[in-house]
């Protein structure tokens, strides 16, 4: 066992972990005051609900011996058959169980990509059934595809080094056809919808960006030269794409805008992600400007085409994904690049595009049609915070408040338990 | 008595409530509040998306006075709170019928 290159790795996964509450802080930031912890917790709900998905099953998908280039087998079904000994990499490699780890994160991040799409206006239960399918029949299938031995486009020598396919085009795709069939905010393109607190949104785009260190110099899975080139490539293209944006936006709009830098930030990490090992530093701020100009052109789609994605997961997600799985066939520079290269870059971005489009869809109308995907109008119009959370993000007033039990109106506990100390000395009169 | 009402802008509320002290006012109330006048809102924008904000944040500054301090009182106000540009808000004067004290139940100017 290499002990430099385990700690690089179990260092590197809890850096991806920060990644899911930095995204959940980032879009949280982005929605309207009411449905904020809503925004919160369908990211922090995914830690929840993959981390147990991926042990389970999730891992033995992915990554079990594969069956026809498609899907990994069962053998590792509640990671059986991996003991604490076990080596991935040879005599000099690392434990797999690090190795589950630091992917476990990758699958937990993923679908939470996917919310910001769906921000102030889905059932909470019907979006952990869905990010529950989707985990399974979407994710877990491309990830096998692209990063597991005899997945066909690992076969293909498609390059995704950190996730650029199967995280960020994955995930962009999957959220476009989920608003496809849940359908606009009510209000929207009509009604401001200002986000609710910038710094937080700042906040967030920092723990990402902290925490994309991880995620891109990390899928080295050791501590060696490729890692440092990704880190160092993953902190260019990031500056490049904050630069870009900023740009645009000061030509196309007239102010340096404290969310185009963020948002520049994201489509600069999400555009190196997939090119970040095979380009040098200029590669890495090339692909970083085109990220952080495109992206910052293609948000404005939304509005033009008619689809409420409501934080831009398809504009930065899927748009950066692209971009960087397509310019690692330009730009590489340790010889993998070239025509056939782009060609083979091209077929593994567009077939997981169409796959995903296709089951996410599906998986979107069936939870639509069994449980309801869309909360009712009157919650969505109310927020979302107080319908299926309970609370209130921030509280402004301190007056107006009483327990449930003494309190005339309202409360959901209302009229169901009493606490103990109110037992007796209530006088509850029913209008 | 006069209950003097003055909305304002912000930032000018420290200059007002120094002005009022020196001229000898005992007690006042602030409140958050927003609305427009002439100047109306001004536009912002998210990731392109331009918004028209109408509502600009004021504040707003309620003092009761004795009748003969009234217009006085107008000038020191409107004087603490002008920056001479548009939105520097609005200053007016209400009859009040009666005031009283909460702790002591004294009525009238007594209660100011």
């Amino acid at each position: 066992m290499n002990g430099a290159d385990t700690a690089f790795v179990l260092i590197s996964a809890a850096l991806v972990m920060l990644m899911t509450p930095g995204l959940a802080l980032f879009y949280g930031g982005m929605v309207r005051v009411k449905s904020a912890l809503n925004m919160l917790m369908m990211s922090f709900i995914s830690l929840g609900i993959v981390s147990v998905l991926w042990v389970l099953y999730g891992y033995s998908l992915a990554f079990g011996t594969d069956t026809g280039g498609l899907i990994g087998s069962l053998e590792h079904i509640g990671l059986s058959g991996i003991g604490t000994e076990a080596l991935t990499g040879g005599d000099e490699g690392i434990p797999v169980l690090a190795f589950v780890l630091f992917q476990l994160m990758f699958a937990a991040l993923t679908p939470a990509l996917m919310s910001g799409a769906l921000a102030d206006r889905v059932k909470f239960s019907a979006w952990a059934l869905f990010i529950t399918l989707w985990a399974t029949v979407v994710y877990f299938p491309v990830a096998h595809w692209v990063w597991a031995e005899g997945g066909w486009l690992f076969e293909l020598e498609v390059i995704d080094f950190a996730g650029g396919t199967a995280v960020h085009i994955n995930a962009g795709v999957g959220a476009l056809a989920a608003v496809l069939v849940v359908g606009r905010r009510i209000g929207f393109k009509r009604e401001p919808m200002r986000p609710h607190s910038l710094p937080l949104v700042v906040l967030g785009a920092a723990l990402l960006w902290f925490g994309w260190f991880g995620f891109n110099a990390g899928s080295a899975l050791g501590a060696n030269g490729t890692a440092a080139t990704m880190a160092l490539n993953t902190q260019v293209a990031t500056a490049a794409a904050i630069l870009g944006w900023l740009l645009y936006e000061r030509i196309r709009h007239g102010a340096f805008t404290t969310l185009g830098a963020a948002s520049g930030a994201i489509a600069g990490l999400v555009a190196i992600t997939p090119a970040g090992a095979h380009v040098n530093a200029v590669g890495a701020i090339v692909i970083g400007l085109v990220a952080g100009l495109v992206c910052s052109w293609a948000v404005s789609l939304k509005y033009r085409l008619g689809y409420d994605d409501s934080l831009d997961v398809v504009g930065v997600h899927l748009v950066g994904g692209v971009i960087g799985t397509l310019l690692v066939g330009v730009l590489a520079t340790d010889g993998v690049g070239g025509l056939t290269q782009l060609g083979k870059q091209a077929a593994g971005a567009f077939s997981v595009m169409a796959f995903s489009f296709a089951v996410s869809w599906v998986l979107a109308k069936l939870v639509d049609a069994v449980v309801g995907f869309r909360a009712s109008e009157d919650d969505e119009t109310a927020g979302l915070d107080q319908a299926y959370h309970a609370e209130t993000a921030y509280d402004f007033s301190a007056v107006g408040g009483s327990p449930a039990s003494r309190g005339a109106a309202g409360g959901r506990n209302d009229s169901a338990t009493a606490s103990p100390s109110a037992k007796g000395t209530d006088k509850k009169v029913d209008a | 008595m006069k209950l003097i009402t003055a909305v304002i802008k912000p930032h000018r509320l420290d200059e007002v409530k120094d002005a009022l002290q020196a001229f000898g006012v005992q007690g006042l109330t602030v409140t958050e509040a927003s609305g427009y006048g002439r100047q109306r809102g001004h536009t912002e924008v998210y990731r392109g998306a331009e918004y028209t904000v109408d509502l600009v944040p004021k504040v707003r500054v309620e003092v009761l006075v004795e009748d003969e301090d009234a217009e006085q009182l107008l000038d020191v106000v409107v004087k603490a709170a002008r920056t001479g540009k548009i939105g520097d808000g609005k200053v007016w004067s209400v009859p009040v019928e009666t005031a009283v004290r909460v702790r002591t139940g004294e009525r009238g100017p007594d209660a100011l």
